[in-house]
């Protein structure tokens, strides 16, 4: 029979290595399933672009380029503090890792506060769809289309980093119960991982819905 | 084929197994055990099973007379959209994948359990609540908009229960996702020592080139239907023209999923034939290595052929070629495959229960289903077919004629395994035949009420079109005693079935290598694995 | 071969070949299918268990071989012929699209739940069509809500009919008679009573058709009325003060656009610059057109169309 009660190896695996394999394999595709829903997103925004280049253009020069570059910046450095935190618990550094980890969640949270005011700005500024949308232009419909693309996507890419961040805390307090150690980190690799891929996402949302018309 | 080897009389009678480790509510809805969560599926399937058919029922009734006389127009657009819906999704999605595949994966590649049990679980709940919303769409009045849900009248024209069953097929969308996860890692990660990729048994085969196919189509369906959801709610064009949008954006990015899907349903179909087959005949699968890659070709061409769908949609003339093409690519592995199982026959020593008698059926009604297709492909040919009964006709032999059949199959050919019953095998072999025969009557009429011009989706038709309604609404209801009999013989002989032994058919695999029905750990010991997959040797005999 | 058992009867010019291919594929996929179910039967026969039949197999590496080959045969032999089929039935469909010149075009707007079809020379119908027998014919044909879809068995054509574009399906009738024509893209309620007929009249009985109907105005005047209505003429007159492209002669060119792109000034070409005026500007023009949304339903959209079309027409030769 086997006992895998030692050392927090599930009841279905050999061993340590065979655990961590499948964790890997498994975050990896679902992380694959990710880019699959995101693309789709992508793809209903650059058709519905090369259908109305000017009206896509001219909305996108409204978006908030100061606070979406400071929400660039923050996410980048909460992808390093992450890699910093697996670092640390790859090598049993229990309060760099709670540290690293607490870091991270600050600036995921920051990074949804910064859109929520970036929200309420669009929203002063008559740019949410449906809710008192304003825009003194030709091609109205077309510029109400690009920002219901831009509240969807960013939408769903925040939902993403909410769901990150009570994942990265639930990480954390995990980490200061004392239930990892280098032979078992396999939640905070997997959450790493799973982080790193939404950051990786807004470097594509970031340069198509507010760089691109602006050069 | 072990360390272990069960002598095929070992252990009949009532012993201790998965089955028998409690039966209070706790111990079967938050299992972990990947064979009870098969057995959940199993349950809401055929209960979903049984809406999708009455569904069915009152369609064929309906067709009987030229004019809608049984249910209102209304009425009959629901029952054809609900039909759709349920069947796809909530019926032929899951059910290979989702019962014999939680149940056999393990087993088969002699691992205790799933890579992931609490997703496997988490897979099962996350089903059940998506029936649940399309259950309520269906009780509160019903959705009428066709299983494809084209927009712009799905999003702005339809005053049916949209949003709901959206809701409700997006939640089981990720039900499938986390399903084909939980086996792509199995498959990799936990094969028993000896287990290397091309001794695996072609139903693994299958189902890792069925879960690809989940985990990398499923999340297109789930942002298409949240597209199309928000659209209807908030009044936004993505996909209207009268608010900007493009509807030809909706049917790519509906069919991008929805063709892979339709290998989803009949790729684990060719992997149980592939069993049943090679047990039945004592012989090894001919064309092994063929056999695993035309798999995985079929996995992906399918993801290429999508526009098939819309030659006459307004796409242009120059996409409708190229996917011409790349369908009829597509369809090269299929015959090979039908080729192999009818050259497994070559020198065989076959014998006809069931199972086999289902396999066969498989065989020949996915050979006419896939000849059909080809006339679909033709790009010229499909102007007089595309929406006509000769593609109802055509996917029916796929998806019912095909993969019910093999789905039938399995469930006889590891009944035992299950359940540790055999079932009554006079009664099961005439349930074979009568599927067999009922589905052709109520299937082939309407390739040529297709050709005649009769559309899909008409509760009213011209009269001339009536003699071959009849013969098809005749036809069904041989199909549905098909379909209900062995629901109850099934149940008799879980109490009153003869004990099986762990290999009553003594077939290869390491399911069968167990106890029937298995522990909960599925082996007392870990398997070895020292032999090709199907190593039935010449002089083989064969097992009482 | 007019009229067989299971088959509708051949109307149209294109009907033949495409029943060519449909027996094609009858004959090919009956062969395979029937090759299949010999094989299975006669190998469940044979080798079943306990028959007498020699199951060994002497060879074992002269065997694998052979069976190597069949498998790569049966691969290749289904690739070279798919790719045939292929071919064929390419050419089959890039036959049935292809509008001849002289077409003549009708004009179909679909709705719930009913089609309304308008010929240039005024002509209204609802659910019919009649049709000159051997005369190309041009359907030009949109929705006013969902997608609806134009099929007529008799002449092997379907076509999708889009709301917010037009699509295109030509035919040329060669049997006179009256034959079905359905709605086959489900659009809603009462989507299978949206049927109705094609009457495909001799000469004469044609003509006798038209001139029944000679006192309805023409839709180019049609359109020309709703075209000075609309204040058209404003900027695209020849007295107008804008500048603003002509529309004399316009039909049927070429277009160069602002952005640099060349487009065919066709039915699409002059729907969108009437509703959406500032995505197809021309070059050398302003985007200030105002857009016309909201104020013209789809059939006046075809008769100012028409009226275009009648103020020189680049597409069709002249037709005395």
């Amino acid at each position: 029979m086997h006992n895998n009660a030692v050392a927090g190896i599930a009841p279905q695996f050999d061993d340590a290595v065979q655990q961590r394999t499948a964790a890997n394999l498994g975050i990896w595709l679902f992380l694959a399933t990710e880019i699959l829903f995101f693309g789709v997103l992508f793809a209903a925004y650059a058709i519905t672009r090369v259908r109305f280049p000017d009206a896509f253009a001219a909305a996108s020069r409204l978006t908030n380029l100061p606070l979406a570059g400071v929400n660039t910046a923050v996410l980048i450095t909460s992808s390093l503090s992450m890699a910093l935190g697996v670092h640390a618990a790859r090598h049993g550094a229990r309060r760099a890792l709670i540290g690293w980890l607490s870091l991270t969640v600050a600036l995921g949270i920051a990074f949804l506060a910064i859109k929520a005011v970036e929200y309420r700005i669009d929203y002063l500024e008559h740019l949410v769809p449906k809710l008192d949308f304003r825009y003194e232009g030709s091609q109205a419909d077309q510029v109400e289309l690009f920002f219901y693309m831009y509240f969807f996507i960013t939408g769903v890419h925040a939902l993403h980093v909410l769901i990150g961040v009570g994942c990265i805390a639930t990480i954390a307090v995990m980490a200061s119960h004392d239930k990892f150690s280098p032979a078992y980190y396999t939640p905070v690799d997997v959450t790493g991982l799973y982080w790193h891929l939404v950051d990786v996402i807004w470097l594509f949302v970031f340069p198509i819905l507010y760089l691109v018309s602006r050069s | 084929m072990n360390s272990a080897v069960i002598t095929p009389n070992e252990n009949i009678g009532p012993h201790e197994s998965y089955l028998s480790a409690g039966w209070n509510w706790r111990s079967w809805l938050l299992t972990l055990d990947h064979k009870r969560i098969g057995i959940l599926y199993v349950i809401s399937i055929t209960l979903l099973f049984g809406i999708g058919g009455a569904a069915a029922a009152m369609i064929r009734l309906d067709l009987l007379t030229p004019h809608s006389q049984l249910v209102s127009v209304e009425t009959y657009n629901k029952l054809f959209t609900m039909h759709g819906v349920i069947m796809v999704w909530f019926f032929l999605i899951p059910s290979i994948p989702a019962t014999l595949g939680n149940f056999l994966i393990p087993l088969m590649v002699g691992a205790r359990d799933l890579a992931f049990p609490r997703l496997n679980l988490l897979s099962w709940y996350l089903f059940i609540f998506g029936g649940l919303f399309t259950i309520y769409a269906l009780v509160s009045g019903g959705v009428d908009m066709g299983w494809t849900m084209y927009a712009p009248y799905s999003t702005s024209f339809s005053t049916s229960h949209v949003f709901a069953v959206a809701t409700g097929v997006f939640i089981a969308g990720f039900s499938s996702i986390l399903t084909g996860l939980n086996f792509i890692v199995t498959i990799h990660e936990m094969r028993a020592p000896g287990m290397t990729w091309f001794r695996l048994p072609l139903f693994i085969w299958a189902m890792y080139a069925t879960s690809l196919i989940l985990v990398l189509a499923t999340p297109v369906l789930a942002m298409t239907l949240m597209l199309m959801g928000i659209e209807r709610t908030f009044g936004i064009g993505v996909f209207d023209p009268a608010m900007g949008g493009d509807p030809l954006l909706f049917q790519h990015l509906f069919w991008f999923y929805s063709h892979p899907a339709v290998y989803i349903m009949v790729v684990p179909a060719m992997g149980v034939a592939s069993e049943i087959i090679s047990c039945f005949c004592r012989n090894p699968v001919f064309g092994y290595r063929f056999m695993a890659y035309a798999i995985l070709a079929i996995a992906a061409f399918g993801f290429v052929v999508w526009g098939h769908h819309m030659f006459v949609s307004g796409q242009s003339a120059y996409a409708g070629t190229v996917f011409s093409l790349l369908t009829f690519l597509v369809s090269v592995p299929s015959a090979i495959k039908v080729f192999n199982w009818t050259a497994t026959l070559y020198k065989a020593h076959i014998s006809f229960q069931a199972p086999m008698l289902y396999a066969l059926g498989f065989v020949g009604l996915f050979t006419i289903g896939g000849l059909t297709g080809l006339f679909l492909a033709s790009l010229g040919l499909d102007v007089q077919l595309h929406d006509t009964y000769f593609v109802v006709a055509h996917f029916h032999y796929i998806m019912v004629g095909a993969a019910v059949m093999a789905f039938f199959g399995g469930i006889h050919f590891w009944w035992p395994k299950i359940t540790g019953r055999m079932y009554p095998e006079g009664w099961a072999r005439f349930c074979a035949i009568l599927t067999f025969i009922g589905f052709n009557l109520t299937f082939f009429p309407q390739f040529i009420l297709g050709y005649l011009g009769m559309p899909r989706r008409y509760p009213d038709y011209p009269p001339e079109f009536q003699v071959w309604n009849v013969l098809s609404s005749a036809g069904s209801s041989l199909l549905a005693f098909g379909y209900v009999l062995p629901l109850a013989y099934l149940l008799w002989s879980l109490k009153y079935g003869a004990r099986a032994p762990a290999n009553p058919w003594g077939a290869k695999g390491l399911e069968w290598q167990t106890d029937s029905p298995p522990p909960s750990e599925n082996f007392h010991t870990t398997p070895i694995v020292t032999e090709e997959a199907y190593a039935y040797s010449q002089a083989e005999s064969p097992h009482a | 071969m007019d009229s067989l058992p299971f088959f509708p009867t051949r109307a149209s010019t294109i009907a033949g070949p495409i029943d060519d291919l449909y027996f094609a594929w009858l004959i090919l996929s009956g062969v395979v299918a029937l090759a299949v179910a010999v094989l299975i039967v006669w190998f469940a026969v044979r080798y079943r268990r306990g028959s007498p039949a020699d199951r060994t197999i002497a060879d074992a590496a002269e065997h694998a071989r052979t069976m190597h080959h069949i498998e790569i045969t049966w691969t290749i032999v289904p690739i070279v012929l798919f790719l045939g089929m292929f071919v064929w039935s390419a050419k089959v469909y890039y036959d049935s699209i292809r509008v001849p010149k002289d077409a003549l075009p009708i004009y179909v707007v679909a709705k719930q739940w009913m089609w309304h079809a308008e010929h240039p020379a005024g002509e209204r119908e609802i659910n019919e069509l009649h049709v000159p027998l051997d005369r190309p014919v041009e359907l030009v044909m949109t929705s006013q809500d969902v997608i609806h879809s134009l099929s007529i068995p008799g002449f092997r054509i379907k076509q999708d009919v889009l709301p917010g574009r037009y699509t295109i399906l030509t035919f040329t009738a060669n049997r006179p008679g009256e034959y079905h024509l359905y709605c086959t893209q489900f659009c809603g309620t009462s989507h299978s009573n949206m049927v109705g007929s094609v009457i495909v009249m001799e000469p004469a009985a044609y003509e006798g058709w038209l001139s029944a109907h000679a006192n309805v105005p023409t839709m180019a005047s049609r359109g020309e009325r709703r075209y000075h209505e609309l204040g058209c003429d404003g900027c695209h007159g020849a007295l107008a003060a804008v500048h603003a492209p002509k529309l004399e002669g316009l039909f049927g060119k070429p277009v160069p656009l602002r952005d640099g792109r060349t487009v065919l000034a066709d039915e699409r070409f002059i729907r969108n610059a009437v509703l959406l005026p500032n995505q197809d500007v021309p070059a050398g023009y302003e985007a200030s057109m105002p857009s016309f949304r909201g104020q013209i339903g789809e059939e006046e959209l075809l008769e100012i169309i028409e009226y275009v079309k009648s103020k020189g027409n680049a597409m069709q030769e002249v037709v005395p």
